[in-house]
C-alpha cells in the first residue's frame, strides 16, 4: 500500500472535513477576536509564570506602557504611523490578489526621496512648500518602487512576490550607499546618515510629544481608501478582478492598467510612511531607518481584514503591544526575548482565530 | 503600589525637573548612599548573552551594582537603533527616574542628546559618538592599543604573510582598528598584507562566519575581526587557523584558535563616572580612555602562541600599560596609505582628531573604504 493510498483511506474514514464558511455570521465575526485575545493572554500568562513573574503585573506594566499616560500614548501613536501607512498600502494590493510584499523597500525609496527634496532640492523653501514638496516626493519615490514589480507583472507575468521581494534589499541598499556615501553628513566625524533637515522640513508635532502630523496623512489614506474602495468605480473593478480576473476581462475591465494602478498607490502609501518617518521622527536619513514597518504590515492588513478602519485599528493596538512590551525588561526586568514571545503569542491567535471564522470543520 | 509610586515621581521628574535644577546645584541634590537608591539605566544594542559588545557593558553594569552600595541598575536589550525607537526608550528610563543613563551605541546619539533636553537633571552617557551638552558626556577607549599588540602577536603567527580582516561598517572607528591591527602585524612581519572583508554588520554569525571562510579560501592564515560574535573565530578554527577576536575573551568558543582578544573593560570608566555624579563632581566631557586607564585590554595570549612571542608581547603591554606607549606612538610618522603615498612625516604624531577621523588604509592593507 502506497502512502498515498494511506492517506486517502484516512481522509475517507475521517467524519469531518474542513470547507469554507461563505460568509461568517455577524456573532462569530465579534466573538472570535474576542476568545483569541482571551487565549492568546492566557497562554502568555504561561510563559510569564514561567519566567516567574506574576501574569497580571506584566500586562498591567505594558497597558500603561502604552496607554498608562498622554506620553505612552503619544508612543504609541508615533508607532502606529508607519504600520498605518504601509498596512494600508499593501491592503489595497492584497484586496487585488497582488501580493506585493515590497513595502519596506517602498518605504525606503519614499524616505530617500523626501530626504533629497529637503536637502538638496528646495533646502531654503518655508515650511509649507517645502513639506507639501517632500510628500510629493515620498509619494513619487513609494510609487516608483511599486511601479517596477506592477509593469513587471503587468507585462511580463512576472512574479510580483518575489520582485517586490528582492526590489526590498536593493531600496535598503542603495539607502546605505547613501548615508554612507554622497550624502554623509560632512560634519559627522565619517559616521553614516544625513545632516539634519533644515527646521522648516520638519512635521509639525503635538505640543511637547513626539506625535505628527503623520498621523492626519495615515487617517486622511485611511478615508480615501475607504471611499476608493466602497463608493468607485474603480473600487469594484478592483474586488472584481482579485475575485476572478477572468470575469473582470469579460466584462471589460481593463486589468494591466489596474495592476499598475494598484501596485503604484500601494507603493505610494508606503513611501508617504517613509516621509513622514524621515521628516516627523528622526529629521534626517539614517541607517535602519525602519525596524521592518514593511513586513509588519502585512499582519496588519490581514488582521484589520484589508478593511481601511480595521487596519487603523490594528495597527494601533499592535503599535501599542510593541511599545508596551519594552517595559517587561526595563520595569520588571524580564529577558528581553519575553516581549517578542508575547507578541508572537498574540498574534499567533488572533491570526489563528481568523482561520476559524473563515473555514469550518463540517460533517461528511 | 510601587509602581504607582515611581509613577508619581515620574510626573514630577517629568514637569518639575526645570523647577529643580533651579533650586540645586548641579549633581549637588542628595543623592546620598543612605535612603533612596540612586537609580542608573543602560540601553542595550544587542542582547547580554552576545558575549561581545553588550555583555562588555553589562559587566560594567554589574560591576556597577557590587561596588556602589546604594544603586539600583536596569537595562533593556536589543533597542533598535531607529529614531522612534531609541528615543521611546531613552525618554522612558528617564521619566522613570533614573539618573544616569547610558546608552551604549553610537545610533543612540541624536537621540541621547534629544531626550537630555528635557532632562536636565539626569546624566547621559553616549558611548562611541561625538556629540555632548551639559548634561551628556561621552565614552570611550582606544581599542586600538590592545589591537596593535594583537596584530603584533598575529604577525609572527602568520608563516605566509596573509592576514585577514571580518571589518564591521566603514566607518573611523573600524577603519583605525584595521590600521592598528595591520601597523602591528607589519612590525613583526614587515611582508604581510591584512586582506579587508566588510560585513555590514554589528551582530550577524552567519554573515561574519562566511566573510572569514571567504578570507581563508584566499589563503589567510590568520582572521581578526570588528563584529560582535564568535563566527569568524570558529570559521578560522575549522579550518586550523588561527584568529584574534574582539569585545571579550572569545577563546571559549574557538580556544584552538583564538591567539588573543581586544577586550573591554568598562567598569574602569562606569564606575569613576558613577562616583562623580554622587560626589556632584561630574562634569560633561569626551572620555578616550586608554589601556593604562584599563578600559581596554588584551584577554589571556592562548597556548598556542611560542614563548618567544608572548614573552615579546608582554613587554609590549606593560609598555602600553605604563603609558610609555600609546595611540599616538602607533600613529605616527612615517606612515604611507596602502598606494604607498605618504600620510604622516616621520617624527610626526597624528592628532585625535586625525585618529578619530581616518579614512584611509595603511600601507599593508588590502581592500577598499566604499564610499
Amino acid at each position: 500500500m502506497t502512502e498515498a493510498s494511506a492517506v486517502v483511506r484516512w481522509r475517507e474514514r475521517m467524519p469531518l472535513r474542513v470547507e469554507r464558511t461563505l460568509e461568517p455570521s455577524l456573532t462569530v465575526r465579534i466573538l472570535v477576536p474576542i476568545v483569541s485575545i482571551i487565549l492568546a493572554l492566557l497562554t502568555g500568562a504561561i510563559l510569564i509564570l514561567v519566567s516567574g513573574e506574576n501574569p497580571i503585573a506584566v500586562y498591567r506594566a505594558m497597558a500603561r506602557g502604552a496607554f498608562g499616560d498622554r506620553y505612552g500614548v503619544a508612543e504609541t501613536l508615533v508607532k502606529a504611523i508607519p504600520l498605518l501607512l504601509t498596512g494600508l498600502g499593501v491592503a489595497i494590493a492584497f484586496r487585488m490578489q497582488l501580493w506585493n510584499i515590497g513595502a519596506e523597500g517602498q518605504l525606503y525609496l519614499g524616505a530617500i526621496f523626501a530626504t533629497g527634496t529637503a536637502l538638496f532640492l528646495f533646502p531654503d523653501w518655508p515650511a509649507v512648500p517645502l513639506i507639501t514638496a517632500m510628500i510629493l516626493a515620498g509619494l513619487i519615490g513609494g510609487a516608483v518602487w511599486g511601479l517596477i514589480p506592477g509593469v513587471l507583472r503587468a507585462w511580463t507575468g512576472a512574479n510580483e512576490t518575489i520582485v517586490s521581494l528582492m526590489l526590498n534589499y536593493v531600496a535598503i541598499l542603495f539607502s546605505e550607499y547613501l548615508v554612507h556615501g554622497p550624502w554623509k553628513n560632512p560634519q559627522g566625524f565619517g559616521f553614516p546618515g544625513t545632516e539634519q533637515f533644515p527646521e522648516a522640513a520638519w512635521l509639525p508635532r503635538y505640543g511637547t510629544y513626539r506625535v505628527h502630523l503623520g498621523l492626519v496623512f495615515g487617517l486622511v489614506a485611511a478615508v480615501v481608501l475607504w471611499v476608493i474602495l466602497r463608493r468607485t468605480r474603480w473600487g469594484y473593478e478592483l474586488a472584481v478582478t482579485g475575485e476572478n480576473p477572468r470575469a473582470a476581462r469579460y466584462a471589460g475591465m481593463r486589468t494591466r492598467r489596474n495592476i499598475i494602478l494598484v501596485m503604484a498607490l500601494s507603493g505610494a502609501l508606503a513611501g508617504l510612511a517613509g516621509m513622514s518617518e524621515v521628516a516627523g521622527v528622526g529629521h534626517q536619513l539614517q541607517r535602519n531607518l525602519s525596524p521592518g514597518y514593511g513586513y509588519t504590515a502585512i499582519i496588519v492588513a490581514w488582521l484589520g481584514r484589508l478593511h481601511p478602519a480595521g487596519i487603523v485599528l490594528v495597527s494601533f493596538l499592535l503599535a501599542a503591544l510593541l511599545v508596551g512590551g519594552d517595559q517587561l525588561q526595563m520595569g520588571m526586568g524580564l529577558p528581553a526575548a519575553v516581549a517578542p514571545m508575547l507578541q508572537g503569542t498574540i498574534l499567533f491567535f488572533l491570526l489563528g482565530g481568523e482561520v476559524l471564522t473563515r473555514w469550518r470543520l463540517a460533517r461528511r | 503600589m510601587s509602581e504607582l509610586r515611581i509613577t508619581r515621581r515620574t510626573v514630577l521628574g517629568g514637569f518639575g525637573a526645570a523647577a529643580v535644577t533651579a533650586i540645586l546645584p548641579r549633581g549637588g541634590r542628595v543623592l546620598a548612599q543612605e535612603g533612596e537608591p540612586l537609580k542608573i539605566a543602560f540601553v542595550y544594542v544587542g542582547p547580554i548573552g552576545d558575549l561581545g559588545w553588550t555583555w562588555a557593558h553589562d559587566q560594567g553594569r554589574l560591576a556597577i551594582e557590587e561596588a556602589f552600595p546604594n544603586v539600583e541598575t536596569s537595562y533593556l536589550e536589543s533597542v533598535p537603533e531607529n529614531p522612534s525607537d531609541a528615543e521611546r526608550v531613552i525618554r522612558d528610563f528617564a521619566q522613570k527616574g533614573n539618573k544616569i543613563i547610558f546608552t551604549t551605541s553610537f545610533g543612540y546619539m541624536d537621540p541621547t542628546i534629544n531626550v537630555a533636553k528635557d532632562f536636565p537633571d539626569t546624566v547621559f552617557i553616549h558611548i562611541s559618538g561625538y556629540k555632548t551638552a551639559e548634561n551628556v558626556g561621552t565614552g570611550f577607549g582606544k581599542i586600538e592599543e590592545p589591537r596593535y599588540v594583537a596584530g603584533q602577536i598575529a604577525g609572527k603567527m602568520a608563516a605566509t604573510g596573509q592576514l585577514g580582516y571580518v571589518a564591521a561598517f566603514p566607518i573611523p572607528e573600524v577603519i583605525r582598528g584595521i590600521n592598528a591591527f595591520t601597523l602591528g602585524v607589519r612590525s613583526t612581519n614587515p611582508e604581510a598584507v591584512v586582506k579587508v572583508v566588510w560585513t555590514n554588520t554589528w551582530f550577524d554569525p552567519q554573515k561574519e562566519r562566511q566573510a572569514a571562510e571567504a578570507l581563508l579560501d584566499g589563503g589567510a592564515e590568520v582572521i581578526a575581526q570588528h563584529q560582535d560574535t564568535p563566527g569568524p573565530m570558529q570559521a578560522a578554527q575549522d579550518r586550523g587557523k588561527y584568529g584574534v577576536g574582539y569585545n571579550a575573551d572569545m577563546s571559549s568558543y574557538a580556544p584552538e584558535a583564538v591567539l588573543t582578544c581586544p577586550i573591554w573593560n568598562w567598569a574602569a570608566f562606569y564606575i569613576p563616572t558613577v562616583q562623580a555624579v554622587i560626589d556632584g563632581t561630574w562634569e560633561s566631557s569626551q572620555y578616550w580612555g586608554g589601556w593604562q586607564d584599563g578600559v581596554v585590554d588584551l584577554s589571556p595570549i592562548g597556548p598556542m602562541v611560542p614563548e618567544d612571542v608572548k614573552a615579546a608581547a608582554e613587554a609590549e603591554i606593560e609598555l602600553f600599560k605604563k603609558g610609555e606607549k600609546t595611540i599616538f606612538t602607533i600613529f605616527s610618522g612615517p606612515l604611507k596609505d596602502q598606494n604607498g603615498e605618504e600620510r604622516v612625516a616621520a617624527g610626526v604624531e597624528m592628532t585625535d582628531q586625525e585618529i578619530l577621523n581616518m579614512d584611509w588604509f595603511v600601507e599593508g592593507v588590502e581592500g577598499e573604504i566604499p564610499s
